[in-house]
């Protein structure tokens, strides 16, 4: 065991390299590719044996990947944001093949405007593709979730493909303490791959992705993934309580902090969540019970370790790092459908937040103001309409960058 | 030399199930037979989207080895997963090296000249071990037959009905492939099938990227009777419009050279995507500007001889 300061990068390609894995197909894209370098460094000077290709594009990337876990090896790839919609016919094409591997994406906003801080409208496209999604607020829970997401990849009742999220420059270059396990305990959690009947041999041909005529095969074969999803709820309960027994980390489906006696809660994904967390901790110090509720999984979606964690509170603030265009947060969507579709205990008041977008700041006094109003609906008896995050502050300084292309396109001769 | 000196020594065993959706008189099908034929069941067919991706509709397919359907821009890609794949599987003593598999990626011209370019591109550059067999019914088959970069100048298609029809030219493939300088490359047609097998023995055993690709006579996307395809495919021989070439050692090769080559209008009268050129009335000026486009590319030939 050694304790290091790593970035989130670093993390992820530790993760990767304690997970013995065979095959990186790559392609370089900010600000994921220090993890791909960082392999490639530890192949070049055989500090760690596997073998890593940048192919031409992270379509091909992701092909090679799939087929490459089809053909009965550990696979493991890196991507973030444009990389990720690029090759996203292929995340739906190799999910479908249940090609058992990791990816890791590295989030970051996606254009246009073209840009490279964190949000999560890039994984969150990938939500319905077929890869289980593990989201990480810290380095440690990087390298973590790597080896929890291949022991759930390749349990015989998942068979589906996971992706590890964590938010670019906040976690992917930020330097955190991080323990590096022993191999020996690794190798005790991971055991090698079995790719049992997943494989191309010459003594034993197999169609893979053969075309099927007709809804009711199509069908069949895609409730097939559904049910194997929802199979990995199970699963990675096992997974995340044996890491825990092995490693002393334990990285439930959900996180709760200083839920228990809350009457609120902020409900977070990804690394902003530790800015929820500080907020927290101030709060409770003026007397505000309240909590944070981190889903960690966010395919399968828990609703019930989610219902059962909301079940009794009075107010949720939903902040959402992400935007659905024309509808709103993504996981206040998500959460909605949850409580609806479950029993009808005493469930809180859900109200939405935006904010985060492109690594916009979420300030502690904004944190502030958003249990002010979760207070605020619950004596109106009603959530307010949903809020999207910006100062005065901010647009003051929108407004002065808008002058200046005003006044540069006029002295271009330009209308105004 | 290769052992297939005359069709006597041709496979007696043909290895592809019948009974495939492919149209009656596809010349592609026709390739691909006499390709696997050669190539054998030791083989993995990484395919991507276009008229053979129908071969394999679950729960059937008619190859007796192995198949990987990927996407259309895809099938280079695949094929590198694959190959690496083995070759760590090897490595590692985990597969015996009679389990290995030729890897092949099939496409269509749709994939090959467009949509795959830039995966094939990545795939010689990384001097994958692969061969390619594109199967080029110069357009869109699958979808009916709309122009693709691979369509000949003056062809009429579902998207260029007009009187002059398609007003491109047919990208030259071959020189786009040759440009990567991989080991082999070669052009071949049904209707010649000991040049064919010759061709496809010898890329066998060569190790890196080899690419085929294979004219595919299309009664349906070029308008003739399906009992036409051999005597269009000779016609595009004989007229000199598909050459029959190898790029072997940086260097090309016309594996035929037909010195009293038949006028092109033999070809194009017996297609209906080239109807119009004689109805209403003869396009003089099309013909002959396709005329003189084939005679200007086989004096180049002979004289680089």
């Amino acid at each position: 065991m050694t304790r290091t300061l790593l970035t989130g990068n670093g993390a992820a390609a530790w993760g990767a390299r304690l997970a013995k894995i065979d095959y990186v197909p790559a392609f370089p894209i900010t600000p994921q590719t220090e993890i791909i370098e960082t392999i490639a460094g530890w192949i070049e000077n055989r500090e760690f044996k596997s073998r890593l290709v940048t192919l031409d594009s992270e379509h091909s990337m992701v092909t090679a990947a799939g087929a490459a876990a089809s053909t009965g090896v550990r696979v493991f790839f890196a991507t973030s944001s444009q990389g990720l919609l690029y090759g996203m016919e292929m995340l739906y094409t190799i999910a479908g093949w249940r090609a058992p591997l990791v990816m890791v994406n590295v989030s970051r906003g996606l254009s246009a405007p073209i840009t490279l801080e964190p949000d999560h409208n890039d994984v969150l496209a990938a939500r319905d593709c077929g890869f289980l999604q593990i989201h990480c607020s810290t380095c440690q829970e990087v390298l973590d979730s790597v080896l929890i997401a291949y022991r759930l990849a390749e349990d015989a009742r998942v068979r589906l493909p996971v992706l590890v999220n964590l938010d670019g420059f906040y976690l992917s270059f930020t330097r955190e303490p991080v323990t590096i396990p022993d191999q020996v305990l690794v190798d005790r959690f991971l055991p090698p791959y079995d790719p049992e009947n997943i494989a191309f041999r010459a003594h034993a041909p197999m169609s893979q992705g053969t075309a099927v005529l007709g809804g009711s095969a199509y069908s069949y074969f895609r409730y097939q993934m559904h049910l194997a999803a929802n199979k990995a709820l199970t699963v990675y309960d096992e997974v995340a309580h044996d890491f825990a027994a092995i490693f002393g980390r334990c990285h439930e489906a959900v996180e709760c902090y200083r839920c228990d006696d809350a009457d609120y809660l902020f409900v977070m994904m990804d690394s902003f969540a530790t800015k929820a967390r500080e907020a927290v901790d101030q709060l409770r110090e003026n007397g505000l019970a309240i909590g944070l509720l981190r889903p960690r999984l966010l395919r399968p979606f828990p609703s019930d370790h989610l219902r059962e964690a909301l079940a009794g509170k009075r107010a949720v603030a939903v902040i959402d790092q992400n935007l659905s265009i024309g509808h709103g947060g993504i996981l206040y969507m998500e959460l909605a459908a949850a409580l609806a579709g479950g029993r009808r205990r005493e469930m809180p008041l859900l109200v939405s937040f935006v904010g985060g977008l492109g690594g916009r700041e979420i300030s502690s006094e904004e944190f502030f103001e958003m249990a002010e109003v979760l207070q605020q609906a619950v004596r109106d008896g009603h959530p307010p309409e949903p809020r999207l995050l910006f100062t005065e502050a901010e647009l003051r300084e929108v407004r002065k960058q808008q002058d200046v292309a005003r006044a540069h396109r006029q002295q271009q001769g330009g209308e105004g | 030399m290769s052992e297939i000196q005359n069709l006597r020594d041709l496979p007696a065993t043909h290895l592809l199930g019948t009974g495939t959706p492919m149209c009656a008189g596809c010349g592609g099908l026709a390739a691909l037979h006499e390709v696997y034929d050669i190539l054998g069941t030791r083989t993995v067919f990484v395919n991507a989207a276009g008229c053979m991706t129908l071969l394999a509709v679950y729960p059937f397919t008619p190859f007796r080895g192995s198949w990987l359907y990927t996407a259309m821009a895809a099938a280079p890609a695949g094929a590198q997963g694959v190959r690496d794949a083995l070759d760590i599987l090897r490595a590692q003593g985990k597969i015996a090296t009679d389990e290995d598999l030729q890897v092949v990626v099939l496409t269509g011209d749709g994939s090959a000249y467009g949509m795959g370019l830039n995966a094939t591109s990545g795939a010689m550059d990384r001097d994958l071990d692969f061969i390619y067999l594109c199967y080029d019914n110069e357009g869109y088959g699958n979808t009916g037959q709309q122009y693709s970069s691979a369509t000949p100048h003056g062809a009429r298609t579902a998207t260029s009905q007009g009187t002059r029809g398609y007003p491109g030219f047919k990208k030259d493939l071959f020189a786009i492939w040759a440009a990567h300088r991989p080991p082999y490359l070669a052009t071949v047609i049904s209707s010649e099938p000991l040049d064919l097998a010759r061709k496809i023995e010898w890329a066998k055993d060569i190790r890196g990227p080899r690419l085929i690709i294979a004219m595919a006579p299309c009664p349906t996307g070029w308008e003739f009777d399906p009992a036409e395809t051999v005597a269009i495919g000779k016609l595009a021989v004989e007229t000199g419009i598909w050459p029959l070439k190898e790029y072997r050692d940086g260097k090309v090769v016309h594996t035929k050279i037909v010195r009293q080559r038949l006028p092109v209008e033999e070809y194009l009268r017996r297609q209906g995507r080239f109807a119009h050129l004689f109805h209403p009335h003869r396009q003089e000026d099309l013909l002959a500007e396709m005329q003189q486009r084939v005679d200007r590319y086989w004096r180049q030939v002979e004289e680089a001889e």
